[in-house]
């Protein structure tokens, strides 16, 4: 798992290096401040900021202190080890964290610079802005692929038939899934192998039109041909889309995106984030102790 | 702590194999006891195997084209059960007309809904109702739906028999909906579908096999009360068709009055009435079993 050597991007990405400032900035593994840790901001106005951000189960503080400036139109990838609220940080960002009740959120998310907290925002729609796609693939089982393709678009009561069609095709030609499947559309979605069908639910996500992709270790249940497939998805969509991808895999991280989160869990379990900048840097000069180890493997 | 052990030979490792005085004892007892639950195994299954066989000895020679078109005629001169016939397909499609909406989206409330706290209150109050003796349920509707008016009637009886559907169809809806998977809920919330349109359209379907299980068993249930039919439909000799406000006959009551006639025709016609009402339980029964066989959630 060791990464030393300066990570290959294929030529899909263009990470921008690093400032000056950064790479001659001391680490200063005596304190994990994520705000001191953060790199001068990758773009003039971001397209999610996050202030401040506490997420709590209870009275359990599962997310401490986040602050982070996420891009448009690039991939942040977030890794760190398991039970560092990685998931529950991606799932605030479009509320999802809220079917699980007892849970609560102190801080400040904002969408293109719009509270996605404040009380008149109504979580569904910010859904349809912020889509998301899971760990394992769950298209609906009662719905044909075409069924489960604009699911979202009919069931969110935007119905126009004559549009159906064309929305289909596209989305699955955006997914990739388009030439595999356009002669079996009637056919049940959970026909389909594994990974197709994570690219059906992907090729959902994009048939509602959102700007934002969550992505919670969308390959990890996948095999490394289907995994592949995925990438390669994901560096044709961020020209389009916004994407934050949650992963295990470092490898992928590093492939994937154009700058990477790390997570690490503090003391009182409450994860936290110790450093946020461009992938390159993250994996090659990391500006914390803690990160180091955990991308060239020495823990986590 | 244990000294380490001396040389492994095969004697002494055969002996600490087959040298418990105790072993003999335990195998006898072993097998003592594995006989006894077989026997009560045998003693649960056989009243089943034996009323099957009973029923249909007896009543499939009384089971003709008589009893299935003709209404009763004066004592022991032949007819048929038409008017025990007509009255179960009126009165139970009727009763599970009202008991599945009511069922249904009672079960669809407490599972995707109610709170922790509510939802546990409701399935006690579903249970417990599972549990009232089915006459009582008959004595309940008697008291509202009859002696206002005076008059026995064939709508109280599917009140009745609705009564015992619902918290049937309630339960099941709610546990076949908690075994729906929730990545699908969250799979559609994420697309920006509101959560009613989830239930709707993604939950509901999901389970949609195993709420129409609870609903057929709770049909063949409702098929073969008898008790609060008693006080409410009462029963009647006559061919009761639409007329709710009126006795209605039903098999179990056709069964039950005609098997307490002195007379060898009447107790034919109630054999035969019971292997037919007998054969449609089974027929429910074993249709939901099959469609459902081996299925994860329901359907």
């Amino acid at each position: 798992m060791a990464i030393k050597t300066p990570v290959s991007l294929n030529g899909v990405l263009n990470v921008p290096e690093p400032a000056a400032a950064d790479r001659s900035a001391p680490a200063r593994p005596e304190t994990f401040d994520a705000v001191g840790a953060m790199p001068a901001q990758p773009a003039p106005s971001p397209k999610l900021q996050i202030r401040g951000l506490n997420v709590f189960y209870g009275t359990f503080r599962a997310v401490r202190d986040v602050d982070l400036a996420i891009p448009g139109r690039s991939v942040t990838a977030i890794i760190g080890p398991s039970g560092c609220g990685k998931s529950t940080f991606l799932r605030t960002l479009n509320r999802m964290h809220e079917l699980v009740p007892g849970t609560r959120v102190e801080g400040s998310v904002r969408l293109d610079g719009a509270d996605v907290y404040a009380t008149d925002v109504d979580p569904v729609e910010l859904r349809r802005v912020v889509g998301m796609v899971f760990q394992r693939p769950n298209p609906f089982p009662t719905m044909s692929i075409y069924d489960n393709v604009v699911a979202g678009v009919r069931l969110t009561g935007r119905r126009a038939k004559s549009e159906l069609d064309g929305i289909v095709e596209s989305s699955l030609r955006r997914a990739a899934l388009w030439s595999e499947v356009k002669d079996k559309l009637k056919e049940n979605g959970t026909s389909l192998s594994g990974g197709q069908q994570q690219r059906l639910c992907i090729a959902r996500a994009l048939a509602v039109d959102p700007e934002v992709i969550l992505m919670d270790e969308p390959a990890s249940a996948l095999d490394p041909i289907a995994t592949l497939r995925i990438e390669e998805l994901i560096a044709e969509l961020r020209e389009t889309y916004t994407i934050v991808i949650v992963t295990h895999n470092m490898q992928q991280a590093a492939r994937v995106s154009d700058q990477t989160a790390f997570f690490s869990m503090g003391d009182d379990r409450a994860g936290y984030l110790v450093e946020f900048g461009p992938t390159s840097r993250i994996f090659t000069n990391p500006l914390h102790q803690l990160t180091e180890d955990y991308v060239s493997g020495r823990f986590g | 702590m244990t000294t380490p052990m001396a040389a492994s030979t095969e004697a002494a490792t055969r002996a600490r194999l087959t040298g418990r005085r105790t072993a003999s004892r335990r195998a006898v007892t072993d097998r003592l006891m594995r006989t006894l639950a077989l026997v009560a195994t045998l003693l649960c299954v056989l009243p089943l195997g034996a009323v099957l066989i009973f029923v249909t000895i007896n009543g499939i020679g009384a089971l003709n084209i008589d009893l299935l078109t003709k209404a009763p005629r004066a004592l022991g001169n032949g007819g048929g059960a038409l008017n025990a016939i007509a009255g179960t397909l009126q009165m139970v499609p009727l009763a599970a007309l009202i008991a599945v909406p009511v069922g249904v989206a009672g079960g669809v409330y407490v599972s995707e809904f109610a709170g922790a706290r509510a939802g546990r209150v409701v399935r006690f109050a579903a249970d417990v109702l599972v549990g009232v003796p089915s006459i009582l349920i008959g004595l309940f509707v008697f008291t509202f739906l009859v002696l206002p008016f005076k008059q026995f009637n064939a709508f109280a009886g599917s009140v009745s028999l609705a009564l015992i559907m619902v918290p049937v169809i309630l339960r099941t809806t709610e546990e076949m909906l908690g075994l729906v998977p929730r990545s699908l809920r969250e799979g559609a919330l994420a697309l920006g579908i509101p959560v009613w349109r989830t239930v709707l359209s993604v939950v509901i379907p999901t389970g949609l096999g195993g709420i129409l299980t609870g609903v057929m068993l709770a049909v063949a249930r409702a098929m073969g009360e008898t008790a609060p039919l008693l006080f409410t439909a009462l029963g009647s000799r006559l061919v009761n068709v639409g007329d709710f406000g009126r006795p209605m006959d039903a098999l179990p009551l056709f069964i039950y009055m005609n098997a307490r006639q002195p007379y060898e025709a009447q107790n034919q016609q109630a054999w035969g009435a019971a292997f037919l009402l007998m054969l449609i339980v089974l027929i429910i029964n074993v249709a939901v079993r099959a469609r459902t066989w081996g299925r994860q959630i329901g359907g």
